[in-house]
């Protein structure tokens, strides 16, 4: 048998020599010359219809397909032109008029109008789309009431198409980040005869995004959808940009497995990473011409502390937990020096934001803390658990942290692991002692991470409420007038709202990658956005190896 | 009558003996007494973990991370800077407790269900073998969910959701064997003796199935250890900071590259054990087969 | 014969039944819905999900109405992708996943029924313990350690093969299907020797060989047939197994397979896509445990003659 065995082996494997002399040539060499990126996407998308899709990998996707009004600059996140040529806000700043490209069109060829905007708006915003995004127009006279079913007449919503080019959107309050959620897919036009010909305006089933079927207005049209196994677009020749644009095409992958997805990278399959296994990134990062690419990026990881239990209940124990937590050594060991430490909820930089810091690694102070609140040196304590959803990430953390708060109060915190939606009906029914939780921004703003917090926020699950933190960031914070002032605003929120400790920050996320040296183009930035109108491949001199 | 239907009748007049004889057989057979020896030894050294392993299985040391081995920890230590031997003692300890009861859980049940399948046929077996596809096909996934929702998380579950997966193919070996050996001519003299469905199930029709169920068995133990670190993974068993050694190996093969002693030794010591169950389980097989006996 | 399988197939209607029974309404006791996300779903926007996709009627009526989709061979759109059908996730995925058990299923059979006969032929020799000691590190070895095993040794530091893919890249059905075929053959080869040894010192070989026949012809001709029996009755849920069960690998190497849709579906779930999957995997079970069940007789000279064929 042994004999048969390595008879089989040496079959086999000359057959593979053989197979593999037959392709040498790697996705990436081959994609260099044709101009095709190869991009690792996370996972399968759900769909491609903009007003559906809620996830990062989708949203990849749907930006190649379709652009909105403005597109971000990827080096400086600011807005630039996208199917709006320009725009301008009111000096009251409650109007924003855009105004339309003439040269902007469909994939099919049809003009794009203001009255696209006016129709897709509506499909966002109706109820029975079910849109998860639709918040993101909640910023338009009107929208909040139509989307919750309060008013049934369209045209009360404060958007209006002026001519067949001008888009007039009026706003409940002047809302500095409204521009940039035009980038949103949620904001997106979508064809409205396409999608007719498939059935009613908000029918989430029917197959209008198919390959033969889709209708776009991005940069990029879609020629190949195989689940679970790539999706490839190509370069659109209808696009009002089109002479800008340096890729040819681009192929997603959809990568679930994060260690699959590095060994692609590592023999040429992939020019692009959706993120880097922890244990790896010393190795990357000890390279020469090192491909990974680690940034700090627009969330924070955090712990959610139940107030509203014994013994997180008591503000002294929250803090003194808070305390304990030595990030820096968490980060610069388990992690790998791959994420900054955090001390409160919004990342530092949002847009020249600085959170306040508020306290720091501090075991003498924790232990005074803990012994204050009736539990000196950890005796009497009723125990806790901290719950978190099944993953290896979280798991390290969370056992790193357990071992702290041992060492440092000599309390005991047991692990509960959850699955993903188990966790998900633990966290928003409060059914917890310590929960773990990732919050990432839609748009650059602190007020994207500090309006988690008003009372009763639907992502709020700490039981934290108070009604003059509420008063800051609803009504004082808008109606600021400079950017300054609006910034101190939200740091004296944020700074009372850190005070009661409702949440333990750890760390603020980064984007990890690897991305090949043959891309140009596609600079880390703190959205972690892509715009692959700016991105092309660097053709390989000697071509092949 | 030829010599297994002698042999049957001589076995129904005094069963004990053949237990007797097996012991004797087994302990001639060289293989099966290591495996066997390495087993008590592992079993041992499982039950005195608490006082023998060199570290506290908690005790973390961040700053040394992930070291290979040396004269401070003999088999080196995992991202956290804790002692890989003693994780491995104390892993050894829930793998074991899990592998041997879910095991013997499936055992018992598997075995007595195919084997009343099996000889009763006809309608009896129609329906229990029915009930065995039904429980094949229902979604484990959401059965885990489940059992972890209603009853909260702990060890005795564990084995419960083990072992209702594991008796099934359990069932399914036991009865095609005892199909087969049913209408073989010592059941049938065994059935003229007047012998009663209990007693011939027990003791002729499962002696002489033993072979493939005891190999069945000592497969079954590893992969019960390994669908253990799945379900720990899930939250359903063991929590951190407590190991086994499938959590161990799953963690392992994570970074094989990077920490590979992380994974070769949790490894190893699963290899060591199913070496032992199969030399232990064939000797057993060789020491209980009558006929192969008389060769 | 005939009324063999016919009276099977008849049974396999209540199991079906009682599978999409048992499963409909285990899932939706199953904490966390379909549209439950990690930021908090508007109610509104919760109801209006729901009313398109039947949850705000009563439960029972949601199962009748299921049932009755279910009889016209519609499974529903799936919950997770919407624009797709169940139906037509299930036509994608299962191709590649059965393509993928059918060469693990040889790769099994070839290595592991070899291996299993060779050593019983010579038992406690080292003919024996060698396939015998390989077989067992196969057993010790999950696929989700030997599939990345694999692909670093041939994919990453020979590159003589591809890392992921399927029908993709020439060659990249190779390492899936052994990875996932390794461990099936490592039970085949300890069954097939036990069931040898077993049939080996049966009667009726030593009437072979009494009769003068050649070994490898009282192997072949009459050995080989009884001491397959358990394989056999393995091979069923293992078959099984290979479709259900190829989530690993087909999530290792990236393999669009029915696999992950089954797997996932109950991590998002996506009801119609569970009951959808599971419909599909337990007509298999039950096909494949018939199918076993009328090989391990049609090799047992003994049972046969119950079906009246000799």
């Amino acid at each position: 048998m042994r004999f048969s065995a390595l008879q089989f082996l040496c079959v086999v494997s000359a057959s593979l020599a053989l197979l593999a002399c037959g392709s040498g040539e790697s996705n990436v060499i081959q994609g260099n010359r044709d101009g095709i990126l190869h991009f690792g996407n996370g996972t399968e998308p759900q769909g491609l219809d903009p007003h559906v899709v809620t996830g990062i990998p989708e949203s990849h996707i749907v930006r190649a397909l379709f652009e909105g009004l403005t597109v971000k600059n990827p080096y400086t996140l600011e807005s630039e032109p996208g199917v709006a040529q320009s725009w301008e806000v009111s000096a009251d700043g409650l109007t924003v008029t855009f105004h339309l490209n003439r040269a902007a069109r469909w994939s099919n060829g049809d003009p794009m109008t203001a009255d696209d905007y006016v129709w897709s708006w509506q499909r966002a915003l109706s109820p029975a789309m079910g849109n998860q995004y639709a918040y993101m127009l909640y910023p338009v006279v009107n929208a909040e009431a139509f989307a919750t079913g309060k008013l049934d007449d369209f045209t009360a919503v404060g958007v209006k198409a002026l001519d067949a080019h001008t888009l007039q959107v009026q706003l409940n309050a002047p809302t500095p980040y409204f521009i940039q959620l035009m980038d949103h897919d949620s904001t997106f036009a979508v064809h409205r005869a396409t999608i007719e010909k498939f059935g009613k305006a908000t029918d989430r089933f029917t197959p209008w995004t198919r390959v033969e079927n889709i209708v776009g207005n991005g940069p990029f049209q879609l020629t190949d959808w195989q689940l679970n196994r790539r999706i490839v677009v190509e370069k659109s020749d209808t696009y009002w940009d089109r002479d800008k644009v340096q890729l040819n095409g681009i192929v997603f992958y959809p990568t679930e497995n994060i260690s699959s997805e590095e060994r692609m990278f590592r023999v040429g399959q992939l020019h692009y990473t959706q993120t880097v296994p922890l244990d790896k990134i010393p190795v990357y990062r000890a390279m020469q011409d090192s491909p990974y690419v680690n940034v700090p990026y627009l969330g924070t990881y955090y712990y959610l502390l139940n107030t509203t239990k014994p013994p997180l209940h008591d503000v002294r124990v929250r803090q003194a937990l808070a305390m304990a937590v030595d990030r820096e050594r968490l980060i610069n060991t388990v992690m790998h020096g791959s994420t900054v430490p955090a001390y409160s909820i919004t990342p530092p930089g949002t847009l020249g934001y600085q959170p306040p810091t508020l306290f720091g690694y501090d075991v003498a102070r924790a232990r005074a803390l803990l012994a204050e609140a009736g539990y000196p040196d950890g005796k009497g304590w009723p125990g806790l658990e901290l719950t978190y959803n099944t993953s290896e990430s979280h798991l390290k953390i969370a056992v790193a942290l357990q071992q702290m708060w041992k060492d440092a109060l000599n309390i005991d915190v047991t692990l509960g692991n959850q699955e993903w939606k188990v966790y998900l009906d633990s966290v928003h029914q409060m059914n917890f002692d310590m929960a773990r939780r990732g919050w990432i921004g839609d748009y650059v703003d602190p007020n994207n991470f500090l309006d988690l917090f008003l009372c009763g926020g639907g992502n709020n699950n700490t039981g934290f409420c108070d009604p003059h933190y509420d008063e800051m960031i609803q009504r004082q914070a808008p109606q600021a007038t400079s950017r300054e002032e609006r910034y101190a605003i939200l740091y004296a929120a944020e700074t009372l709202m850190m005070q009661q400790m409702p949440i333990l920050p750890i760390y603020t996320y980064t984007s990890n990658h690897l991305i090949n040296p043959s891309v140009h183009g596609m600079p880390a930035n703190l959205m972690d956005y892509v715009n692959f109108r700016y991105v092309s491949l660097q053709k390989d001199e000697k071509d092949s190896e | 009558m030829n010599t297994p239907a002698l042999a049957a009748i001589a076995q129904a007049e005094q069963g004990t003996s053949l237990w007797q004889d097996a012991w004797l057989r087994l302990r001639r057979n060289r293989l099966a007494v290591c495996g066997l020896a390495v087993l008590v030894c592992f079993i041992l050294i499982a039950l005195l973990t608490p006082w023998i392993a060199p570290y506290g299985y908690a005790q973390q040391n961040l700053e040394l991370g992930a070291a290979p081995p040396s004269a401070a920890h003999w088999l080196g230590t995992d991202i956290f800077g804790r002692d890989l031997l003693t994780q491995i003692m104390f892993g050894g300890r829930i793998s074991l407790a899990v592998g041997f009861i879910a095991t013997a859980v499936a055992l018992l049940i598997g075995v007595t269900w195919g084997a009343i399948a099996g000889y009763a046929g006809g309608r009896v077996d129609a329906v229990m073998m029915r009930l065995v596809d039904i429980l094949y096909a229902l979604p484990f996934m959401i059965f885990i969910v489940l059992l972890m929702v209603v009853f909260g998380r702990n060890m005795l579950l564990l084995f419960l959701a083990i072992g209702a997966v594991e008796w099934l193919t359990m069932a399914r070996i036991m009865r095609a064997q005892v199909q087969a050996l049913r209408q073989q001519e010592f059941v049938e003299a065994a059935i003229s003796l007047g012998l009663s469905p209990a007693a011939i199930i027990r003791r002729h029709l499962i002696p002489n199935a033993l072979g493939p169920i005891i190999v069945y068995t000592t497969l079954t133990i590893p992969s019960v250890m390994l669908l253990e670190a799945f379900l720990s993974f899930l939250g359903l068993g063991v929590q951190p900071p407590q190991t086994s050694w499938g959590l161990l190996i799953s963690y392992g093969a994570e970074t094989l590259e990077e920490y590979p002693w992380l994974l070769l030794y949790p490894g190893l010591a699963l290899t060591l054990t199913l070496f032992s169950l199969n030399f232990l389980g064939d000797g057993l097989r060789d020491a209980l087969d009558v006929r192969g006996a008389r060769d | 014969m005939w009324r063999f399988i016919g009276s099977r197939l008849l049974q396999a209607i209540p199991v079906l039944l009682v599978v999409i029974t048992v499963t409909f309404f285990l899932v939706r006791i199953a904490p966390g819905g379909p549209f439950s996300s990690e930021k908090a779903v508007i109610p509104e926007v919760k109801a209006a999900l729901e009313a398109q996709y039947r949850l705000n009627l009563p439960l029972w009526q949601q199962y009748t109405a299921y049932l009755g989709d279910l009889s016209r061979g519609d499974l529903g759109p799936s919950f997770k992708y919407p624009g797709r059908s169940v139906n037509e996730l299930i036509a994608a995925g299962f191709p590649v996943t059965a393509e993928l058990g059918i060469y693990a299923l040889l790769v099994a059979l070839g290595i592991g029924g070899l291996a299993g006969v060779i050593a019983a032929l010579r038992p406690n020799t080292a003919q024996d313990y060698i396939p015998m000691s390989a077989a067992m590190i196969g057993i010790c070895m999950p696929s989700f350690l030997l599939g990345p095993l694999l692909i670093l040794v041939f994919g990453v530091y020979l590159e003589w093969l591809p890392v992921s893919g399927w029908g993709d890249i020439p060659g990249d059905k190779i390492l899936p299907s052994i990875t996932l075929g390794a461990a099936y053959a490592a039970y085949i080869a300890r069954l097939s020797r036990a069931g040898m040894l077993e049939v080996m010192s049966q009667d009726y070989i030593r009437t072979a060989r009494a009769k003068g026949l050649p070994e490898w012809q009282v192997v072949l001709r009459h050995a080989l047939r009884g001491g397959m029996i358990p394989i056999v009755a393995f091979l069923g849920p293992a078959l099984a197994g290979l479709l259900s069960g190829s989530f690993v690998v087909e999530t290792i190497f990236q393999i669009p397979g029915l696999g992950r849709f089954y797997v996932q579906a109950a991590f998002n779930r996506d009801y119609t896509m569970i009951l959808g999957t599971t419909v599909f995997l337990s007509a298999l079970i039950v096909s494949f445990n018939l199918l076993s069940d009328i090989l391990a007789a049609w090799m047992n000279p003994r049972l046969r003659a119950q079906f009246g064929e000799r």
